[in-house]
């Protein structure tokens, strides 16, 4: 692998077993940080918000996202419309640590995404499947997540994705060599990436959760299905109590496998977000078929 | 020095070890991986005749009858939220005092005397200074040869280093070995039974420096009024 693409993976790797936490200022910044979140994404309005006002949603404000970086010591990263390497640009030469290209934000490019090979500061992209997410990584992506559905609240569509992506890759390593030809074929993506997948029986970069994580039961869901660490959006700071609910969902993620501890994070939490049935959305008002 | 020879040199028969590595958040998994490429293996599964084993450190009763303990990379803020309950961060301060330890990156960090940019809590052992980010952002980040300080390894081939965000140490005290460095920088340190590295040898091919670590734990292991807490 070549260098750069190390280093990209290589922070990927850092934030392992930790929770990425939405934030739109630096007090939501800094909230997050005190419950130790292992990095925060920063954006103008969090899912659940984009999904109730409507209009198109953009790159956050560079401001907002300068304060965010003051505020806090852990990575932040921000997101950039797939396609839009022009706003991918600026937030490169900003110096965020992270690039998330987000099916969140409306789309500029109903066919590219951003050559991300050519950019110095890693990416990370959504994927519904393996032969989505392999397409992201011939792309440059450094780091995978599960779309899920943002701003819903509802686990239902990122357990659906983690459980395709990871049932898609083991289906590949008991293949035989002239059928991971047809089937790269099938999942329109590169046969190379596909051999080293049957191979390995993992994605050649971390895969993460994300998309309608909203307590801490659905942290340690996610990671025992597979997720090596969780993004969490509107979860929570649209709940009662976005402090104690963030330390929570830390934790949970942290001893995911232990119910002991998990049952202690569900103590006291306050009222979660009320969120949004995902099966009663109309396929338009779908974020997660947005990228190609 | 190659294991089995370090062994036969101080004369002890080659018990098997048991190694934690800190495993709150991070890349413990890459360090796991480190020890399994030089033989060790999960504990629950490593049979009496394997080099040793390592297991994941959640809980502070996890480092009962741990050998030494590996702290990984990874954010050091989010692993004090774990550390500062329960007296976890006292138990670990015991331990560091009494067992070997080896610290990369986030892990440098938690060992350090003192933390800056900003300042936080740590476990004081390392007797350093180590600034967060010292070197920048992500896009600041890199990778390069090194070289070692050390004359015994003088002619070897010089350690690959993976600098992620990385850290610097500053105003190290006289107790502190460099054993590498970075343009003039050290960036592997030796206290005693410590063993720091602001760098992740973790992420490369490179088993040196956990070899180096794992010769640290037979030795400790080899002093009088140092047996294992396991036999």
């Amino acid at each position: 692998m070549e260098n750069e693409f190390r280093l990209k993976t290589g922070l990927a790797e850092m934030l392992k077993g930790g929770v990425i936490m939405d934030v739109t200022d630096a007090d939501q910044a800094r909230i997050a940080e005190e419950a130790g979140a292992a990095a925060v994404m920063a954006l103008e309005r969090v899912p659940a918000d984009i999904r109730r006002e409507g209009g198109v949603a953009r790159m956050a404000s560079i401001r907002k996202i300068r304060q965010i970086m003051e505020a806090v010591s852990i990575p932040v990263m921000a997101k950039c419309r797939i396609g839009h390497f022009a706003e991918a640009r600026i937030l490169e030469a900003l110096g965020v640590d992270y690039i998330d290209e987000s099916e969140v934000l409306t789309p500029a490019d109903e066919v590219h995404h951003v050559d991300k090979h050519d950019f110095k500061v890693p990416f990370v992209c959504g994927a519904r499947n393996l032969g989505e997410a392999l397409r992201r990584i011939t792309e440059g992506a450094a780091m995978i997540r599960t779309k899920g559905e943002a701003g819903t609240g509802d686990i239902v569509h990122a357990v659906r994705h983690m459980r395709a992506i990871v049932s898609e890759m083991k289906q590949l390593t008991v293949m035989a060599p002239e059928e991971l030809f047809a089937r790269a074929k099938e999942l329109q993506a590169p046969y190379e990436l596909v051999r080293m997948v049957a191979r390995e029986g993992k994605l050649p970069v971390p895969n993460f959760s994300a998309g309608g994580i909203a307590t801490p039961a659905d942290a340690a869901l996610v990671m025992q299905l597979g997720a090596e660490a969780v993004f969490v959006g509107s979860g929570i700071f649209k709940s009662e109590d976005p402090g104690v609910r963030a330390r929570a969902i830390v934790r949970a993620t942290t001893h995911f496998r232990d119910a002991q501890v998990l049952l202690e994070c569900c103590e006291d939490l306050g009222e979660p977000m009320r969120g949004i049935d995902a099966a009663g959305l109309k396929p338009e008002e779908q974020l997660q078929t947005r990228g190609w | 020095m190659p294991l089995a020879d370090q062994a036969e040199a101080s004369n002890q028969p080659q018990s098997a070890i048991l190694l934690g590595i800190l495993a709150l958040q991070g890349d413990y998994e890459a360090h796991a991986r480190t020890l399994e490429r030089l033989g060790l293996r999960p504990e629950s599964a490593a049979p009496a005749a394997a080099p040793g084993g390592w297991r994941f450190v959640r809980h502070a009763e996890d480092l009962d009858g741990l050998d030494g303990l590996i702290l990984p990379g990874g954010e050091s803020t989010t692993m004090l939220k774990f550390l500062e309950q329960a007296g976890f961060l006292e138990r670990l301060r015991q331990f560091a005092a009494a067992r070997p330890c080896f610290g990369t990156c986030a892990g440098a960090i938690l060992m350090a005397r003192q933390v800056s940019h900003p300042q936080q809590p740590s476990l004081g052992v390392l007797e350093l200074t180590v600034e967060r980010n010292a070197y920048g952002r992500q896009i600041d980040s890199f990778i390069d040869r090194g070289e070692w300080a050390g004359a015994q390894e003088k002619d070897a081939p010089p350690p690959e280093m993976v600098f992620i965000r990385a850290p610097r140490f500053r105003d190290a005290g006289p107790t502190v070995e460099v054993l590498a460095r970075w343009h003039g920088e050290p960036v592997l340190v030796r206290q005693g039974k410590l063993l720091a590295a602001t760098f992740h040898p973790e992420l490369t091919e490179d088993t040196r420096v956990h070899e180096m670590f794992l010769r640290m734990i037979r030795s400790a292991r080899a002093q009088p009024g140092e047996s294992s807490p396991r036999a």
